[in-house]
């Protein structure tokens, strides 16, 4: 069995190369979920590149990405395989029609064979040739019964299809899941996975990010940013600023030719920030003292 | 440690390992077998060293709640993190057998990084001028070195002191005057760099607070590598031991659990949403569909293959809160009122009621309020809900009730019921929850206080519950999370 990844610096430093920069726990467990061939389990706050870390990793290792989008009432038709009643129908009607009609055997045979069958994200991903990565995106959104169509595509990396038999894989795809905890998941689907945390970024890497995803900024304004983004995360906010609202804040600013941020640049665009009223009036009153709302008064 | 060692079938590591995970259990975390064995495996391909890595593996393959992650941090810490090579104490003393505290205290100074052994005759002052240096270039080692003196010095630690680790932190850091150090670095700033902006003066002085707290770390590691090296692995992480977040009782939450606590139930409401509209969607199935049926069938030339279905006419849930807000409750009351908020933001038809001996209606103040505080401060100076004395009397307060509300409570209602029952001995007036029974779909009982504490003293919980769909014990999370599954 030959493993994707080297070392866990290498998958850091390739990440890096496709513009994601990892910590140390991210690229850890990007490394141990392909040598365990473990799926991986993201959480974390919205915003926070979830669902990139499972782009990026099919960017980086050049595998196609399968996306499995998941939503209330996803079924098996349209999670695992489905088969084409149309087409099953046309056959058999075609089948009375000719005059050299076989045995109902061999017409049951024809009809759930491969060309009946239309596959879904999950069959997809473990019937590909190539190198795959499945992502399972939002998977808290499908109802705690449907998680168990997925049980055991992540633990035996196989489809079992009643007319067909199983289906194993022909090789392990990587296999993200994403979840924004809107409900907890299954023992079962928990025990499956090893399980990332991601949070906001700490201040380096914050800064670090903007550096790389915004190209026209300076150092200064960089840091800047990440400083002020971290101090208003600490307020008590209906909704803390995530990462793509960092970077929209500091593409904002570098369009407005901002080089360093004021207490007046930062009121005045905190609304790329933040979007409840509130929260933008506790963080516009974190920015000012009552000096200044008083000399703005005169 | 070479791959070899991973391998062994008892290598220390692997012994080491299933004594984390069995302390790690003992702290209330559900580890299963096939993660126990998960563990073994990742600990095979991350070396140790790393051990930032060597510790997200772990908790990849142990931990499957964020929650918990703060326990794992610190069982990890006592098990895994005091062994780095900085921290690395003479041979023999892991057998977690009690050793000569003066000489481990030798050895560390000789190999404090890039200080040597000359700090043993530091004076007070040049350990402060020490401190402020660590912090204002932000030099991780130096701050390490200062932790180590600090510690030394102040916490005045003596083996096999039966005394927490709380305990030498408060005495270290009272003599540090960390906020005398913050003031300075603010000052030392003014004079070098313009801060004439407010902004920039807040990022600084949270910057420094930031690196503060940093120390703090320090210093508290320092201390319970001390303390490990003193009492043993085992005894440490037994006295660190605290209650996982969903087990902490709400009447006797500490600040920062409450704080904690509030965040935690976020999520919760939301559970409780999604699977209030999920029941509503997704039950059984309508009556038949017959047009769409017929349409869908000229597909397959008249054959009706896939008859379809009208779906069940939702019913909107209405909830209507009465929670009890007297002294006796106080902590459970604020968090019973940011429950109701939640409550609030997630169902269009909540109405929500406060009382003492007296009732009010409170459901507006949380209307259109972006501000929980805000509303918890109305709801509590400007509901009028003291009648006689301002003690609970739970008779009157239902009777207030039925006499101004009883008519909304109609058939799609659910009403839950926070409080302890505690009536003073006043008359139950049970009749007004019966009737109030008899015309709404669901009454709930959330009781804050111990099933063993109900019906003692002046708690007449029974007379109550007779009348109720179902009576809970609600004293942490846990039982909250429980109550909200069950309620569909």
């Amino acid at each position: 069995m030959s493993y994707r990844f080297d070392k866990v610096q290498t998958v850091q430093e390739d990440l890096g190369k496709v513009e994601y920069l990892a910590d140390d726990g991210i690229a850890g467990i990007v490394y141990l979920g392909d040598r365990l061939q473990k799926p991986i389990l993201v959480e974390g706050p919205a915003g926070t590149g979830k669902t990139q870390l499972a782009k990026s990793v099919a960017e980086m290792t050049g595998s196609r990405l399968i996306r499995l989008q998941c939503y209330e009432g996803l079924d098996e038709s349209k999670a695992l395989y489905e088969w084409n009643y149309k087409k099953q129908l046309l056959r058999i009607q075609a089948e009375r029609n000719s005059e050299d009609s076989g045995t109902w055997e061999d017409l049951e045979e024809d009809i759930f064979s491969d060309e009946f069958l239309l596959t879904r994200p999950l069959l997809e991903a473990i019937r590909s040739e190539d190198p795959v990565v499945l992502l399972i995106d939002e998977v808290d959104r499908v109802e705690i019964e449907t998680e168990a169509l997925l049980l055991e595509i992540l633990s035996d990396y196989q489809v079992s299809i009643p007319e067909l038999g199983t289906v194993e894989a022909r090789q392990i795809p990587l296999v993200f899941l994403t979840s924004n905890n809107t409900r907890e998941l299954s023992e079962a689907l928990k025990r499956r996975c090893l399980f990332l945390h991601i949070d906001y970024p700490d201040l380096e890497r914050e800064r670090e990010i903007i550096l790389t995803k915004v190209p026209d900024i300076n150092q200064n304004l960089g840091d800047q940013i990440a400083r002020v983004v971290r101090t208003i995360r600490e307020l008590e906010l209906k909704k803390a600023p995530s990462v793509s609202e960092t970077l929209d804040w500091a593409r904002t600013l570098v369009h407005l030719g901002v080089e360093h941020i004021d207490a007046k640049t930062a009121t005045e665009t905190v609304n790329i920030l933040l979007k409840y009223r509130s929260d933008i009036e506790k963080a516009v009153k974190e920015f000012s003292t009552d000096e200044e709302l008083n000399s703005e008064e005169e | 440690m070479t791959d070899a060692a991973h391998l062994e079938e008892h290598s220390p590591l692997l012994e080491l390992l299933n004594g984390f995970i069995v302390e790690l259990r003992e702290a209330g975390l559900p580890v299963s077998l096939t993660e126990n064995l998960d563990a073994v495996e990742a600990v095979k391909h991350i070396p140790i060293d790393d051990r930032e890595t060597f510790k997200y593996a772990l908790a990849a393959t142990l931990v499957k709640n964020h929650a918990h992650w703060r326990a794992f941090e610190t069982v990890f810490e006592v098990y895994f993190s005091l062994r780095g090579k900085e921290y690395e104490l003479q041979d023999g003393e892991w057998d977690g057998d009690k050793t000569d505290f003066e000489m481990s205290d030798d050895n560390q100074s000789g190999q404090m990084p890039g200080q040597g052994g000359g700090q043993e005759g530091l004076t007070q002052e040049q350990l402060a001028e020490m401190l402020f240096q660590a912090l204002a270039k932000m030099d991780q080692n130096m701050m390490r070195a200062v932790a180590r003196q600090a510690v030394q010095r102040f916490a005045g630690m003596e083996p096999g002191r039966p005394v927490g680790g709380t305990y030498y932190l408060y005495r270290t850091l009272r003599n540090l005057d960390l906020d005398g150090v913050l003031q300075r670095l603010l000052e030392q700033d003014q004079n070098t760099v313009d801060t004439s902006d407010v902004l920039e003066e807040r990022l600084r002085k949270d910057e420094y607070e930031h690196r503060i707290e940093q120390l703090k770390k320090e210093i508290e590691a320092e201390i319970r590598r001390r303390l490990v090296a003193d009492r043993g692995v085992e005894a440490m992480a037994k006295t660190l031991r605290k209650p996982l977040p969903e087990d902490v009782d709400f009447m006797h939450a500490s600040r920062e659990e409450m704080v904690s606590l509030r965040r935690a139930i976020w999520p919760l409401t939301r559970k409780l949403a999604v699977r209030l509209a999920r029941k509503r969607r997704h039950g059984r199935k309508g009556p038949l569909d017959f047009k769409r049926t017929v349409r869908q069938s000229l597909s397959y030339g008249g054959v009706p293959a896939d008859p379809k279905f009208k779906y069940p006419k939702p019913s909107k849930p209405e909830i209507m809160v009465i929670a009890d807000i007297s002294g006796s409750v106080a902590a459970f009351a604020r968090f019973t009122l940011h429950l109701v908020y939640a409550l609030n933001n997630q169902f269009s038809k909540v109405r929500s009621f406060v009382f003492i001996d007296g009732l009010d209606e409170v459901t507006n103040y949380f209307e259109g309020v972006d501000d929980i505080t805000e509303a918890i401060h109305r709801v509590n100076t400007e509901a009028d809900v003291i009648w006689v004395d301002g003690h609970s009397d739970y008779g009157h307060a239902f009777e207030v009730f039925d006499e101004r509300y009883g008519k909304d409570v109609g058939p799609k209602t659910t009403v839950m019921i926070l409080g302890d029952a505690r009536n003073n001995y006043h008359a139950s007036q049970s009749w007004v929850i019966k009737e109030i029974e008899d015309k709404a779909r669901k009454v709930f009982w959330l009781n804050p206080e111990p099933r063993s504490y109900w019906d003692t003293g002046d708690s007449i919980v029974s007379e109550y519950s007779d009348h109720c769909n179902g009576i809970f014990e609600v004293r942490n999370l846990k039982q909250l999370e429980a109550f909200v599954e069950n309620l569909v």
